[in-house]
């Protein structure tokens, strides 16, 4: 490659989670410096949350673990947690970036030894679990947080117990009067792959969600199966922490539905499938019911939705979920659906229902603060046509996709970000 | 140059509080050989680095140790470049964070750790990267269709240089016979137009790209940066040196005379996808029997897919392609009567906009199994099918025109399974599960285990790893678009831009003589000592990636821009003469050797856990941090993988008396998770041959387990570990110990 091109040849990612990591990573292996932007205090994104992926049920744990290998291997990558971009301005090849790095009143000097937690009494709700549980005031952000560094819930600033806090550090890593902060980057292109947010399930009135304790969501039963979730990966009804018998997912919870999100959210079938499969794991008995529109499994993943299908303790129902309700002394929580094979009314009682709801481009709700701005689309995602040169989304601000496809499309949005950086 | 060592306990975060460090120094300065030991209360502040770099200076330091935390912890702020050989010890996660402070049994471990990490650097030296002056950088491209295309003008857009070469007369692949594409703006309802012509003449009159029309790959031998490609063209073969490669060769319509269920073959007017597409192409959309215009249309979806007998997998593209044919119809005429049948309609995210609209334009969607075409008997065609959910037949009115949406079979998939070499007489059978490779007459590849990309499920060369989706088992050789999985057209341009990305990262990283993905930039390559080799063959067959070939007296012959560095080789060759610079069989061993074993009248056991250093490694940190505590008698070693395990560190530690050793690595299987694909299955292999040692020593069996083991097992960690102690316990001690 010639040596005399002339722009920044360097690369801003946006997004910590799989698709901003991949993309920073792939683009720093191929030579490029990069910076990577995450909102959060640890990498990892919404799949750091996740229990399994389909269709092999192996733990994210195992991949990003490679990515941030990958990460601490290659100088040419600089991460930035707790920090937003605040201002693109320029062109391709040449872009001015402000970023604001909000504080996490505790600094490099933090060895993760857990002297601050240990002298904190104060609990939290815990940000990770979507506040099913609570953590310590001074805390970190998981157990497999990368990097791996505590941070202060800005709740007990200004408390004695903040300066009990940072007088229990050995290393004077606790600092209180931390302020947010603004810094320039200059950058030849820009990825955006800040991902997706779960539909707020709330919106779907009838479905009760927020109201009945035992109608969760996908994202929330990711936490609940998870080893390092709330109930220790047992799943348990949140009414009264009894053990699960017969669980139901209601499919298209707002996907495909032009009140709510008229497109399909495309993961939402494998990941009830294989939800399905984490209680039937633990709960040898139990029975699992789905309710659906039509079972998108595409590709390969048809092995997986046949695999499940197969066993007898799951069952398919094609039908639209109407309403549900729940029993105020027991928690059990009954749903009324049209059976479409026998065009009967049913009404099934459950222990637990989860809401397949689907995926909202971040986009659609903090928008790219580029000047001239992003194009998006009706529902917020990025386009990929007509856009500004030289800014480019990956991953679920496109389209609703799986993992691998989001690693596959930040992979293209690192090769045309490198492209763009030889325009300057 | 000579080494000078340091070695630097760190008092903080515990450490001071939990060890006696006098005694740990002590200890290490009998091993150090002539080297520093040192303390400091904080190793990892400003001033313990500024101590640490001015240590180095005044004593003329080239290897430290660093007894701290864990290495996957403060790897940047440990960082004195690549002169210096580093090695960590792992004193607080796995020492003092799961162990009783101030106990003699975990001040033993301490100091075991801390010796054995001190043998490692002592016996480390800084990797050499293999390098070649005739490295080349440029991409060839397999295929020139949509996804070949696309992949070449992406490289070229990159500034590199691409090399196409497509096997008929014109670009374009099955973009030839495409009259519209389904929608992929706003609104998501139109149709798209899609101008073939303008791309292939903008990618002919791109400089930077150098087309091989009605063109074969007749070889292909080398290595990443060092391709040979031999290629059939008129007028003769021409060679090209490449340094990378991606494959996209496509995918083919399912044989449609295998659907004679559904009258393809029977009926003149029983056509596919791609034959109503041709005709739409061609502006002449009749009936085949008689000419006639197409009045009313049937579609059958999920012709031959997800079916067992057939393509038991989903073809992706067809339920979209079939709505896009359908609108075809209701744009020239909204009366025309179509119908779709269906079993799922597997229009996701914005596809669904598009499934709307035709449904708002008339057409009929019937969800059921089809039973059967008939003959009305007056020339039109009755579609019979059995509701999926309620088991009732449907028929259609008679319709003109019956569509098969036949789905999608790789072009890897065509061919005779290739048979790897069998075992001459008196040959041991090879140990290594085979690939499953079809000479599908793609790339001929001149590798000794094989002419083709290994196929996971179905003949697709796709990536086993939903996280890194282009790794294939072939280094530097990325499959991209129809070919690596089913998609429809929108997916395979991003994969292709995705994998030419792969194939650029391959040859910068190849030619500054790294590893690509898993070990992304390791130096260090196998060398192989092949005056002892004993041409047994093992390391030519266990390479997960086909990295080694052999010449016709069975001597391996490396090939180091193909290695992915994990070791694999290493743990086969039961020679030992396989090694890294900083990684061999003979350091492994000599930590081993390091470890102190108490004679058993002291009922102090010795345990060894050989950890994969991707899953078990971590997750044995992750107990750490969850301050989950187990006995003390675990010597915990990570390896690369656990596939670089050489069984000779098995005898090595039970000849020394260590009672039992634990392998933690990664799932395998069908799902495996194993980043360098067979090593943990490789390990498990050679354990079932671990027997012969054991009986050899008159030892139980139960005295070598392998554990699989993924980081989100931690909490598991303590019973896993536990429970191979207490079966130790009951064995007894080795009765080795003292000798």
């Amino acid at each position: 490659m010639s040596s005399s091109l002339e722009g920044n040849r360097s690369i801003l990612v946006v997004g910590g989670g799989m698709s901003g990591l991949s993309a920073a990573l792939e683009a720093a292996e191929a030579g490029f410096q990069v910076y990577l932007v995450e909102r959060e205090p640890y990498l990892g994104g919404r799949v750091a949350r996740m229990n399994r992926y389909f269709p092999k049920l192996c733990p994210p744990s195992c991949g990003l673990e490679i990515n941030f290998r990958r990460i601490r291997n290659n100088p040419l990558i600089r991460t930035f947690t707790l920090a937003q971009v605040e201002k693109i301005i320029g062109e391709a090849g040449n872009f001015d970036v402000t970023i604001r790095m909000m504080p996490r009143y505790v600094n490099e000097r933090c060895t993760g030894c857990g002297a601050c937690e240990a002298a904190a009494v104060t609990k939290v709700p815990d940000p990770f679990n979507y506040g099913l549980s609570s953590v310590m005031a001074a805390h970190l952000p998981h157990e497999f947080a990368f990097p791996m560094r505590y941070v202060l819930a800005p709740e007990i600033l200004g408390t004695e117990e903040a300066e009990k806090i940072k007088a229990s550090c050995p290393y004077g890593a606790i600092e209180l009067d931390m302020q947010p902060r603004l810094f320039d980057l200059k950058v030849g292109a820009v990825i955006w792959a800040t991902g997706w947010q779960p539909y707020a399930a709330e919106k779907i009135n009838y479905y009760g969600f927020g109201k009945h304790r035992n109608v969760i969501t996908n994202v929330l039963m990711e936490r609940l199966a998870s080893p390092g979730g709330p109930t220790g990966g047992r799943i348990l009804r949140p009414f009264d922490g009894k053990g699960v018998h017969h669980i139901a997912f209601v499919q298209c919870a707002g996907s495909r539905d032009e009140n709510h999100l008229p497109y399909c959210s495309g993961i939402c079938c494998l990941a009830s499938l294989k939800q399905a499969t984490y209680l039937l794991e633990q709960e040898p008995e139990a029975r699992a019911t789905i309710f659906y529109i039509d079972i998108r499994a595409l590709g390969k993943y048809e092995d997986f939705y046949v695999k499940v299908q197969s066993d007898e303790r799951v069952r398919l129902v094609k039908g639209k979920v109407g309403e549900i309700t729940e029993d105020p002394e027991s928690g059990v929580v009954t749903l009324q659906v049209e059976d479409q094979g026998s065009g009967r009314i049913l009404k099934e009682p459950f222990d637990l229902v989860v809401l397949a709801t689907g995926m909202v481009p971040s986009t659609a709700v903090d928008a790219i603060p580029s000047d001239p701005r992003v194009a998006l689309d009706a529902m917020g995602f990025v386009l990929s046509e007509g856009g500004i040169p030289g800014i480019y989304g990956a991953g679920c601000v496109t389209a609703p996709m799986d993992v691998a496809s989001c690693v596959q499309e930040a992979t293209a949005a690192a090769l045309r970000a490198i492209q763009a950086t030889r325009r300057g | 140059m000579e080494k000078k060592t340091g070695v630097f306990v760190c008092a903080g975060c515990g450490i001071a509080q939990s060890l006696d460090l006098e005694s740990l120094k002590r200890d290490a300065s009998e091993h150090v050989q002539g080297g520093i030991c040192r303390e400091h209360p904080c190793l990892c502040s400003p001033e313990g680095i500024a101590y640490i770099r001015q240590c180095m200076e005044v004593e003329g330091l080239n290897r430290l140790v660093i007894a701290a935390c864990s290495p996957r912890v403060m790897h940047d702020v440990f960082d004195f470049g690549p002169g210096t050989v580093l090695e960590r010890v792992n004193l607080r996660e796995q020492v003092i964070w799961c162990h009783a402070a101030n106990d003699e049994d975990t001040q033993m471990l301490a100091q075991d750790q801390l010796r054995m990490g001190i043998i490692k650097a002592l016996e480390c030296e800084p990797p050499a990267p293999f390098s070649q002056d005739d490295f080349s950088k440029r991409i060839l491209v397999v295929g020139g269709g949509l996804a070949g295309m696309t992949a070449a003008m992406e490289t070229a857009k990159a500034g590199y240089e691409a090399v196409l070469v497509e096997k008929s007369d014109q670009l374009g692949g099955y973009m030839k016979s495409v009259h519209k594409l389904p929608p992929s703006g706003p609104p998501y309802e139109e149709l798209r137009d899609f101008d073939l012509q303008a791309q292939v003449e903008q990618l002919l009159a791109t400089e930077n790209i150098k087309v091989y029309q009605k063109a074969r790959i007749a070889r292909i031998s080398g290595g990443p940066c060092l391709f040979d490609v031999e290629i059939d063209v008129n007028g003769g073969p021409v060679a090209e040196r490449v340094g990378a490669v991606v494959l996209c060769t496509g995918a083919v319509p399912y044989d449609p005379h295998k659907l004679g269920h559904l009258g393809y073959g029977v009926f003149p007017d029983v056509i596919t996808a791609l034959q109503l597409e041709s005709m739409f192409t061609s502006t002449s959309v009749v009936r085949p029997s008689n000419g006639e215009p197409v009045s009313s249309v049937a579609f059958i979806l999920c012709a031959g897919s997800r079916d067992p007998d057939h393509l038991p997998y989903c073809s992706s593209a067809c339920c979209i392609e079939s709505l896009k044919q359908a609108k075809y119809f209701k744009m020239s005429n909204p009366q025309t009567p179509v119908y779709i049948f269906y079993r799922d309609l597997r229009a996701h995210g914005h596809y669904e906009l598009f499934y709307k609209q035709l449904q708002k334009d008339g057409t009929i969607f019937v969800r059921g199994t089809v039973t059967g075409v008939e003959d009305d008997g007056s020339g039109g065609l009755i579609v019979t099918a059995d509701d999926i959910l309620t088991g009732a037949p449907v028929t259609t009115e008679s319709v003109d025109l019956v569509v098969l949406a036949n789905g999608m079979v790789p072009t890897t998939a065509m061919g005779e399974p290739f048979k790897a070499q069998t075992p001459a007489e008196g040959e041991e059978t090879p140990a290594a599960p085979a690939d499953s490779i079809i000479a599908s007459d793609i790339l001929n590849l001149q590798y000794r285990q094989g002419p083709e990309l290994p196929a996971l499920k179905y003949g697709f060369p796709d990536s086993h790893f939903i996280c890194f989706p282009y790794e294939s088992r072939r280094t530097g050789i990325y499959p991209a678009g129809t070919v690596r999985a089913p998609m429809d057209w929108a997916r395979a341009v991003e994969d292709a831009a995705g994998a030419a990305l792969k194939a650029i990262q391959c040859v910068e990283m190849t030619s500054r003589g790294g590893a690509v993905h898993p070990r992304s930039g390791d130096l260090s390559y196998p060398e192989f000592f092949m005056q002892r080799c004993t041409q047994c063959k093992r390391c030519t067959e266990e390479c997960p990636f086909g990295a080694i070939n052999e010449d016709e007296k069975a001597n391996p012959l490396p090939n180091p821009t193909r290695c992915r560095r994990c070791g694999v080789c290493m743990g086969a060759c039961p020679e030992r003469i396989i090694s890294f610079r900083n990684y061999s069989v003979g350091m492994i061993g000599n930590m081993i050797k390091s470890i102190q074993v108490p004679d058993e009248y002291e009922e102090k056991p010795r345990i060894l856990v050989l950890a994969c250093e991707n899953d078990a490694y971590p997750a044995l940190d992750l107990a750490g941090i969850k301050r989950l505590s187990y006995s003390p008698w675990f010597r915990i070693i990570p390896l690369r993988c656990l596939g670089s395990m050489n069984l000779v560190w098995i005898a090595d530690a039970l000849s020394k008396g260590i009672d039992g050793i634990l392998l933690l690595g990664c799932r395998h299987g069908e799902d495996y998770q194993c980043h360098f694909i067979k090593g943990s299955e490789l390990a498990q292999i050679r354990m079932s041959k671990i027997q012969e040692t054991l009986n050899r020593l008159v030892l139980e069996s139960d005295r070598v387990r392998l554990e699989q083991l993924s980081i989100a097992d931690y909490p598991r960690l303590p019973e896993i570990l536990e429970s191979f102690a207490a079966r130790l316990e009951e064995l007894g001690p080795n009765p080795y110990k003292g000798y």
